[in-house]
């Protein structure tokens, strides 16, 4: 398959994140929109990798995982913070840093 | 062991005191911090005797010993040693000073038991102690400097030592101020003897100061109008001398160890260290003669009319250091350095009288409500009417013998030295007629209220722990004595201090007496001989008019005095209703602090209320709040972009990437 394919189904994926991050409320669902926006980073790195025949875009794939898992951790982390607190689960109503 | 080795455990043991009583206070119960805290200086005390035993298995001329344990700095020509110097001039002190503070600690010891503060009075008192010896001890001009530092922070340490009055706060800032004043004239000093000279060393200073100075050479006389500020400071002459009367607002051990024995004659020893420069400049020399002069006249007339007990025996301290000053700046050297040695035992004496007759007054220490104690504390009493008598320079007793041979010397000097031969006299009539004033006041006549109650009952009167000065109540957590008060009669300590200093003050001037010894004088000799003046002697024949004619002063002194407060009583209101002027000139204590007030504080505090309205409100003010404003308006306008919506940062977040991927996208194609 030519590599368009991977970029343009990758591109798709990332605007999916960024529409979801900008459209939706949830945090738990934003997380998850950034998941998708690394994971389709990810795909490009790993398609242009296979297209140029050498490894590193796939080392690097590896540790975006790695970072996406950290992140996971702490962004779950503050979200159980958030409803252990009884907070509204609202990036809207959670505006506190306002300057 | 050598005379050094000697000197250095006598600086010890008092630092060891010091930081133990300090440190411990918690775990040591209080008199076991009193009895440390004497028993270092004791042991100093002992070592001090070491180290003169040591020096006198010397020859004479090889009684000069250096001694430096580490080097204190080193730089770009500049080398200090933490050295010390000993000679006979510097364990003469080192023994007057530890000896007599060791009988002051005993005093402590009985004196200051009911005080909450005992460890740290004790505490600091060491440090004092140490303090003073190092300043003796000091080889060069820098430990010098540290030495003298350290006192005048002792000294506002043991002066605030209520910290809870007021007025001992008050007078604690003002000698810390004034000693300061008299720091940097030392340090200004010191800076031009390096900077002529090349070294601090005494031993180089004094050495290469003949062959670099000529005879009054502006420098030579800067030099030691430098070095006479930080003198004066110390020892409380005019116009530096305020802080000392003020100074009585600390314990009554505190007035008799800095008032009478150490601190302030350390202003006569600095002159006497550096007679070598005063030589070289004989106006700077005549100009301490003078002034000293001025103040044994200045501060005995004061003594004449103070109602304070504490505060008249501290006038006459200064007028007794005005003669050690005409001493050693004459050239009298060993009778100043004498004088010294009698003036600390019976100064010290009458303080702690005055101490034991202040507690029985249940600390009134005003001078017209007693009467009668005579009766009530003989030994008090009696050690009063000695310590009286060797300042009044009764025949026979220690001060009697160490003036008369100031005077004789000056008298020896001839020409203009005449007028303090005159000028001394009329100061030594005065000491006798203030000194007699005190002691028939409180001594003889019907007993006065507190006196009664001692007799009657045996007890010591209780009273309001009151500020003497204002009258308030004292706050008596913080460690002021409270309304138990000691009394030698009661308390062992005390007596066998004040017994001992009562006989040193009796017979301590028998060591030198014209004509048939005169060792004090033999024994500073190696430091002072390289003086021209050293060689003048006055004849035993000329010493002996002078001791008559003192003789003379002092018995007409004590009639005086007689004749005015017990023949008579009623003269002295009658002389102050005569002399009016001159009374309230002296009750003013001839308006000294006023002067300073109108010439220094008031233009000084202008100075900074000027300072304060225009420069610090708009140069300083304005940089600084125009600094805020900028940052704060800045800041107002990127607040806006702060929203608190998550949302928003990520809109804009991708719309920036999305812009600058459209940029290359655009600069690229």
């Amino acid at each position: 398959m030519a590599i368009e394919w991977y970029v343009v189904l990758s591109a798709l994926l990332f605007a999916t994140g960024a529409m979801g991050i900008l459209i939706r409320r949830s945090p738990v669902v934003i997380l998850l929109c950034l998941e998708l926006m690394l994971n389709a980073g990810n795909l490009a790195l790993i398609a242009f990798s296979r297209m140029v025949g050498n490894q590193e875009g796939q080392v690097f794939a590896l540790v975006v995982m790695v970072i996406a898992a950290c992140e996971v951790v702490v962004g779950l982390g503050l979200i159980v913070a958030i409803f252990r607190r009884r907070l509204p689960l609202d990036v809207d109503e959670l505006r506190e840093l306002r300057g | 062991m050598s005379a050094t080795a000697w000197a250095w455990l006598v600086l010890l043991f008092p630092l060891l005191g010091s930081l133990v009583t300090a440190v411990g206070y918690r775990a040591l119960p209080a008199r076991a911090a009193g009895a440390i805290g004497t028993a270092a200086i004791a042991l100093s005390f002992a070592c001090g005797i070491g180290a003169l035993l040591s020096l006198l298995g010397d020859e004479p001329e090889a009684r000069h010993h250096v001694s430096a344990l580490w080097t204190y700095a080193s730089a770009g020509g500049l080398h200090v040693d933490l050295g010390i110097l000993v000679d006979p001039l510097s364990v003469f002190m080192v023994l007057v000073v530890t000896g007599v503070s060791t009988l002051i600690h005993l005093y402590s010891f009985g004196y200051m038991q009911s005080d909450a503060g005992y460890h740290r009075f004790f505490s600091y008192l060491n440090f004092f102690v140490f303090s003073m010896l190092l300043l003796v001890l000091a080889g060069n001009f820098v430990i010098l400097i540290v030495g003298w530092a350290f006192v005048g922070f002792a000294s506002y340490a043991l002066i605030s030592f209520w910290y809870r009055r007021e007025t001992a706060t008050g007078a604690g800032m003002k000698a810390f101020v004034i000693n300061v004043v008299g720091d940097v004239g030392l340090v200004l000093a010191a800076f031009l003897i390096f900077r002529e000279l090349g070294s601090f060393d005494f031993e180089q200073v004094f050495g290469a100061a003949p062959e670099r100075f000529s005879v009054n050479e502006w420098t030579v006389t800067a030099i030691c109008l430098l070095l006479l500020v930080g003198a004066f400071a110390k020892s409380a002459q005019l116009p530096f001398h305020t802080w000392l009367a003020d100074a009585m607002e600390g314990p009554t051990p505190v007035s008799a160890l800095i008032h009478a024995a150490t601190m302030v004659t350390a202003g006569v020893y600095l002159i006497a260290r550096t007679h070598i420069l005063f030589v070289l400049s004989p106006t700077a020399a005549d100009i301490a003669a003078f002034t000293g002069l001025a103040t044994l006249l200045v501060a005995g007339s004061i003594a004449l009319v103070v109602t304070d007990l504490k505060r008249a025996i501290a006038y006459s301290t200064m007028s007794q250091i005005g003669y050690m000053v005409v001493g050693v700046s004459i050239g009298a050297y060993s009778a100043g350095m004498f004088h010294f040695m009698t003036h600390s035992f019976f100064k010290a004496l009458l303080f702690m009288a005055a101490g034991s007759i202040i507690a029985a007054m249940a600390n009134d220490q005003n001078i017209d409500r007693m009467s009668g104690f005579g009766k009530a504390m003989r030994f008090t009493s009696a050690m009063l009417l000695v310590g009286g008598l060797a300042l009044a320079a009764f025949p026979g007793t220690s001060g009697f013998f160490s003036k008369d041979e100031i005077l004789a010397f000056a008298a020896e000097r001839g020409g203009m030295y005449e007028i303090f031969v005159v000028l001394g006299y009329a100061g030594a009539l005065l000491t006798a007629v203030y000194t007699f004033r005190l002691v028939f006041r409180i001594l003889p006549g019907t007993p006065c209220r507190e006196a009664r109650e001692l007799i009657d009952t045996g007890h010591v009167a209780h009273g309001e722990p009151v500020n003497p000065v204002t009258g308030e109540r004292e706050d008596t957590d913080v460690g002021f004595p409270g309304p138990e008060h000691h009394i030698a009669e009661h308390s062992w300590p005390m007596k066998v201090a004040m017994g001992v200093l009562g006989v040193l003050a009796l017979v301590g001037g028998l060591v030198q007496v014209p004509g048939v010894d005169h060792v004090i004088a033999s024994f500073l000799d190696p430091v002072f001989h390289d003086s021209p003046l050293a060689e003048i002697h006055p004849s035993v024949g000329s010493e002996w008019v002078g001791l008559a004619i003192g003789a003379a002063t002092s018995l007409v002194g004590i009639g005086l005095a007689y004749l005015l407060y017990v023949a008579r009583p009623e003269t002295p209101g009658l002389l102050r209703r005569r002399l009016r002027p001159v009374h309230t000139l002296l009750v003013n204590k001839w308006y000294f602090d006023e002067l300073i007030d109108v010439l220094i504080v008031r233009p000084v505090l202008a100075v900074g209320r000027f300072a304060d309205r225009t420069f610090e409100r708009i140069v300083v003010d304005g940089l600084a709040s125009g600094t805020a404003e900028t940052v704060r308006g800045a800041g107002g306008i990127v607040r806006v972009a702060q929203s608190g919506f998550v949302r928003s940062y990520a809109l804009l977040l991708i719309a920036g990437f999305a812009g600058l991927a459209l940029y290359f996208l655009v600069v690229s194609s």
